[in-house]
């Protein structure tokens, strides 16, 4: 019988090599190996979703503390599933609409949805409009969820239900104009002022159904906007009670579940392993890829090797600073805290904005909160992620303090360096582009919308067409 | 084994796992469709295939998965085997080096896996060993019964041209050591295959399967796409309206 070597096959080459297995990479390696590329697909680690990976808490504590030993004999350790970086899904937005599109990667994934999303109010209470004590209160779900929530001022309910009207009537599709109003030049702010909402109201409507970190929205065209409420809106809409879902077992399920559908299509996967460098042609394109991975047949033994290939996708982390990747000026702070009790009115999955407002900053903090439900951590725990835009470089740990006293007693506290979000340096339209194609960090929101939105980009500037989700889906299905 | 008549089904999720070329995909294509192709590339296009086990009181659905390939660089992620009921951990009996992944394997699962997972060592391509001069050697061909009752004779005796590298003693050994099932194959001839997976659904206690026939084995049985297959409260069914036939999908 004919031996299929590995390595030998490697030596074909490929139509493109994929590095990095994130999100953005891995959908991009799912979608490319459907339509039939041959796709390699590397990571330098020995687990799948790279930044955005899930780990065990054994891996956890090596990662941040350095503490190899620690509870990896301990046969609860699977049962940690930890998101180094917590984001949820939209019910209706982009990502669930691909996941809906291939079976085969449903088939790998469970989804349970979150089950409030909350934000903060400080003491002072007068802000939002009415008094109270500090605390987080439940987003409302609907217009008359509301139109009686104690986070709206009574007056101002008439005002805010009218305004969420005129938003969920809006139809992208027909274009800019709208009643009169050109959303693409008419400002957010000029919008909420011809509806009188009240600052509050403004805070509320922006950054908790808009999910904006920030007030930059404000002085920008209000089309984005509008389409960000709606798309909460009807989130919502979907399964009830808030606008996310989250995967069974962390989100680092979805980067594998679509190494899968690639595999299942072709795709040839090799984690652990090293990229060394790119090879280019006279014509300064990328013309290989040298890797060092460790030989299938002999245990230890690592082969250097270059593999073929006219076309590069790549995770920020595998290109150089400059030439290739800048900072986008945004660094993150996240800190995974464990605890062993619910979070405080906030429930045992959900998430909670910590409005900038409220805290007297420029940038919201998130926390998800996730337990055993999810299949994040064992009976008894709770996971509380906690992020932010870093705005001073000397003190993360005090800038995310108003969240750690949220969350009451935390048993282990795990915070990093802040994480640079990295942008592509180089325009794919510039006449020598060298086809190495680089994803951006996953961003600081709470959500995974402007993944998908990376993933089109990146989509077309290779393909030099538009990603058709539904032919997608005839593709996949015609297997 | 009659069709019909009430008796239970439950769906119970396998894992396929070994070193590349082994012949794994060759033993579910001989189990399912009782075919072999010889030369066969390796696995693409295969997400999984389902079959049924009739036993006597009730039908075991196998949801079996292959690696897709994935194994081939040590690449394959913990959702493979999560919730696997079942695994079949598969060498090529004529390659000392594929028992030794094997056995990583195994190793593998143990701490993966779920703990009552039913492992099942198996040892294919039996077809080239010698099975004229080799019978002094740990397997006749010419048995027909399950090696796990009848290897025991084995006495290692490696002669001439045999393609064998792996005794039966060998396996059986470990096999019986880490509690696995364990048998030795030919996908080609069909020798024993059917054997593995009726001795597998056998394995499997029926209070597992009470318990997790849903949420236990990916998005439940093939084709059963309601909503409930989720567990607890919460649960979403991305697409209520998919109603995609997992079967069509299984070459």
């Amino acid at each position: 019988m004919e031996e299929h070597d590995p390595v030998e096959d490697l030596k074909k080459g490929f139509d493109v090599v994929v590095m990095g297995t994130g999100l953005t990479e891995t959908i991009l390696s799912g979608i490319l190996s459907v339509e039939g590329k041959r796709v390699l697909h590397i990571d330098k680690n020995p687990y799948y979703g790279g930044d955005g990976a899930s780990l065990k808490l054994s891996q956890v504590f090596a990662k941040f503390r350095g503490e190899t030993s620690k509870s990896t004999n301990d046969p609860k350790d699977k049962d940690w599933n930890i998101d180094l970086i917590p984001k949820f899904l939209m019910a209706d937005g982009e990502l669930a609409r691909i996941l809906r599109s291939l079976q085969q990667v449903q088939d790998n994934v469970q989804f349970q949805q979150i089950e409030g999303s909350y934000v903060y109010r400080a003491h002072s209470g007068g802000i939002l409009g009415l008094g109270g004590h500090s605390g987080v209160i439940k987003v409302p779900s609907n217009a008359l969820e509301a139109a009686t929530s104690s986070l709206v001022g009574i007056l101002e309910k008439g005002r805010l239900k009218k305004f969420l009207e005129f938003v969920a009537n809006y139809d992208d599709k027909s274009g800019p104009m709208y009643q009169g109003k050109n959303l693409d030049k008419e400002l957010m702010k000029t919008i909420y002022d011809q509806f009188g909402l009240e600052t509050a109201t403004r805070d509320f409507v922006g950054h908790a159904m808009a999910l904006y970190s920030d007030d930059g929205y404000l002085n920008l065209p209000a089309r984005p906007t509008f389409n960000k409420i709606r798309l909460y809106a009807s989130s919502v809409a979907m399964y009830g009670s808030s606008p996310y879902i989250y995967p069974l077992y962390g989100l680092g399920d979805l980067p594998s579940a679509f190494t899968r559908l690639s595999a299942v299509h072709g795709g040839t996967y090799m984690l652990n392993t090293e990229v060394l460098g790119f090879e280019y042609g006279a014509d300064k394109k990328v013309s290989g890829v040298k890797i060092k991975f460790e030989d299938p047949k002999h245990d230890g033994q690592f082969i250097d090797l270059v593999i073929n290939t006219s076309r590069v996708v790549a995770a920020p982390e595998y290109v150089p600073e400059g030439k290739k990747k800048v900072p986008t000026g945004q660094n993150v702070i996240r800190a995974i805290c464990v605890l062993k009790h619910p979070v405080k009115d906030a429930g045992d999955n959900s998430q909670i904005i910590i409005p900038q407002s409220q805290i007297g900053r420029k940038n919201d903090i998130y926390i998800a909160v996730l337990s055993d439900k999810h299949h994040v951590c064992p009976k008894g725990y709770f996971l509380a992620i906690v992020s932010t835009i870093a705005e001073r470089g000397d003190n993360p740990q005090d800038e995310l303090k108003p969240a750690f006293e949220l969350l009451g007693a935390i048993e282990e506290k795990f915070m990093g360096n802040a994480s640079i979000l990295w942008e592509p340096a180089d325009s794919v339209e510039i006449e020598d582009f060298d086809n190495i194609f680089v994803s951006k960090s996953l961003d600081a929101s709470s959500h995974l919308e402007s993944c998908t939105d990376d993933v089109k980009y990146l989509y077309r500037c290779m393909e030099g067409k538009d990603l058709d989700i539904d032919d997608l889906k005839k593709t996949a299905s015609a297997e | 084994m009659s069709e019909g008549g009430p008796k239970p089904s439950s769906s119970v999720k396998l894992v396929l796992l070994g070193e590349a070329a082994v012949g794994k995909s060759s033993l579910v294509l001989r189990f399912v469709n009782d075919d072999f192709q010889e030369n066969k590339e390796p696995t693409i296009g295969a997400a999984f295939l389902t079959q049924k086990c009739n036993l006597p009181n009730r039908t075991i659905k196998f949801e079996i998965w292959d690696t897709a390939g994935q194994e081939r660089f040590a690449s394959l992620a913990p959702m493979y085997y999560r919730n696997a009921q079942s695994a079949l951990v598969v060498y090529d009996l004529t390659k000392a080096s594929s028992l030794t992944k094997a056995k990583h394997w195994v190793a593998e699962l143990q701490r993966q896996a779920s703990p009552g997972i039913v492992i099942a060592l198996v040892g294919n391509k039996l077809d080239l060993t010698t099975q004229s001069t080799g019978l002094e050697g740990s397997m006749g061909g010419l048995s027909l019964s399950a090696a796990a009752n009848s290897g025991a004779d084995g006495d290692d005796d490696e002669e001439e041209e045999d393609a064998r590298q792996v005794t039966t003693a060998e396996a059986k050994g470990y096999a019986e050591e880490e509690g696995l099932l364990f048998y030795e194959t030919s996908a080609k001839t069909g020798h024993n295959v059917s054997e593995v997976f009726t001795a597998i659904a056998n394995a499997i206690p029926e209070s597992t399967l009470k318990t997790r026939g849903g949420p236990g084995t990916g998005r439940g049985g093939a084709g059963g796409s309601s909503g409930d297959t989720f567990g607890g409260t919460g649960g979403v069914n991305l697409s209520a309206a998919g109603e995609t036939n997992k079967d069509a999908c299984a070459c």
